[in-house]
């Protein structure tokens, strides 16, 4: 029996970030007319979280430029937006949520776009450190701003290597800070890519003023007087008035885990975004779903899953079921370089490197597991990107020695093996 | 302001005016169905494609190079192709007619 959309039919979204907004006027695109109600416990109108780290805090922009959706965007779809509310539990037996107020929402559809919070250490004496930051939300990026206009020396400490610590690094270069990164890795980026590429951010950022440090695994903190102090297990110090914190996330399972649902690396969900209440789908960042091109269960930070699962979801509820069958890409801007990924990187054996002639650097990285392509990385080359993500979605073969011969045009008729 | 027409891919045509910012911010706001601009407006996901007018490339110039290679094995692509995060609203674009491109 087809199930009867009726207009007091209500879907209750937990997490107003590009999951649940994404997912909200997808619903309504895909032609569901009941209530749409997203909670989110950020009060600021929700807004693209990658340039946070990026142009936005080094830009000093309001955030009204990096919104999602406006605000009439909004009221046309009749999308109604609780800010600033946090949603303390889930109550399945009576579909409803509860809301820290104690308020009752029902719901005849419930997502979870619940995403991740930054992971703060416990590391001996970080409670003592007055300026210590993560970079998440707007009002992180406010928080970073203003202790950087008031602070006396302008220097700043950002522990971990990842994405997130190097773009907000480069961004508070250009800000006018003197910048230290401390990796715990021997390499930056060792998580996510090839040496090669490692080298060729650890290099930009020495280039452009930023001291980056590996194999520094910071064992405590000590603020004395006004001056933050971070001590390392090799027994080297740092000194800085602004410490941020970048050492990846936990996800947000609380909700999911305490009503019961099926929890693994992330909410487990199906092709469908389900999880395992058919009235309850997961998207984005919090979930643990399965990937068909690479066959197995991942756990994705990328606003690309966020959105392309919110669609998903849509329309598996709109009886109009699609499957989740994406590559996973990324993006990172630092300096005048432009990153961009496609594919995951995970249990290659071989990696190439294209070089284009270019005054900038322009190149790509391409991760194979011996003739399978798994992953691209390029550097100010969409060109390259863009190829990658063909080659990789009609698992393609492709002839190795003519890839990393720039003289021979990049074109997919020149590189293919019939 | 400048007066700008989306033609979507259902060839419903909507006219919006903006002052500032990107195409693709303003057709996001006004909810113009085929431009998503999933990345913010960076030149990284290509889901603010759109054709301009042939009559009107001289008002918004051509593609730049990123654009040019985000869209290399996009079918629906031509030499008309830009990606309207890229294309800045001043009051020269009034009267502008885009095409929304079918997305991949």
């Amino acid at each position: 029996m087809s199930e009867n959309l009726s207009n007091d039919r209500t879907c209750v979204v937990i997490g107003a970030s590009h999951g649940g907004v994404n997912f909200a006027f997808s619903l309504r695109k895909a032609g569901w007319e009941g209530n749409i109600i997203l909670f989110d416990k950020d009060p600021v109108l929700p807004y693209h979280r990658p340039p946070l780290s990026k142009g936005y805090l080094a830009n000093k922009d309001a955030i009204e430029k990096n919104f999602l959706k406006s605000v009439e965007s909004y009221e046309k779809e009749n999308i109604v937006l609780k800010l600033g509310v946090t949603v303390t539990s889930i109550n399945r037996s009576e579909n409803s949520v509860i809301l820290k107020d104690g308020s009752v929402q029902v719901y005849d559809k419930l997502i979870l776009a619940t995403g991740a919070r930054p992971i703060i250490p416990s590391i001996k004496g970080i409670e003592t450190i007055s300026n210590l930051y993560s970079l998440r939300t707007a009002e992180d990026v406010e928080n970073i701003r203003n202790a950087l206009t008031i602070s006396q020396h302008k220097s700043v400490v950002v522990i971990g290597g990842g994405y997130i610590g190097l773009e907000v690094a480069a961004s508070l270069q250009k800000m006018g800070a003197s910048v230290t990164v401390l990796e715990r890795e021997q390499r930056i980026l060792a998580r996510v890519t090839a040496p090669e590429m490692s080298t060729f951010f650890k290099e930009l950022h020495a280039k452009n003023g930023v001291d980056v440090q590996t194999d520094k695994n910071v064992i405590s903190f000590n603020a004395k007087e006004g001056v933050n102090t971070i001590i390392c297990s090799d027994g080297s110090s740092f000194e800085a008035d602004i410490v941020i914190v970048g050492v990846g996330i936990h996800v947000n399972l609380e909700l999911a885990k305490n009503a019961g649902l099926e929890i693994e690396n992330g909410i487990r969900v199906d092709a469908t975004a389900q999880t395992n209440d058919k009235d309850i789908y997961a998207i984005g960042d919090c979930t643990f779903h399965h990937n068909p091109h690479y066959d197995r269960f991942i756990r994705l930070e990328s606003v690309q899953n966020a959105v392309d699962q919110a669609k998903v979801a849509a329309a598996a509820i709109c009886g109009k079921p699609l499957v989740y069958d994406t590559l996973p890409w990324f993006w990172s801007d630092q300096y005048d370089i432009k990153l961009q990924m496609v594919g995951l990187s995970t249990g290659y054996n071989k990696v190439l490197i294209r070089n284009e002639e270019s005054e900038n650097p322009k190149f790509s990285i391409w991760y194979f597991k011996d003739d399978t392509l798994l992953a691209v990385d390029a550097v100010n080359n969409a060109k390259a990107y863009v190829l990658g993500t063909k080659f990789i979605k009609g698992n393609k073969k492709i002839d190795q020695s003519k890839l990393i011969d720039s003289t021979i045009d990049f074109k997919p008729a020149n590189l293919l093996i019939e | 302001m400048a007066k700008i027409t989306f033609v979507t891919t259902d060839n419903e045509s909507i006219i919006l005016e903006g002052a500032s910012g990107s195409i693709m911010q303003l057709a996001v706001d006004n909810g113009v169905s085929g431009i998503d601009g999933d990345c913010g407006g960076v030149c990284s996901c290509a889901t603010c494609h759109v054709h301009v007018a042939p009559e009107h490339v001289e008002k918004t110039g051509e593609a730049s190079e990123i654009e040019t290679d985000m869209l290399e094995l996009n079918d629906h692509a031509n030499e008309y192709s830009r990606l309207c995060c890229q294309i800045e609203i001043t009051d020269a674009l009034d009267g502008l007619v885009l095409q929304v491109a079918e997305s991949e």
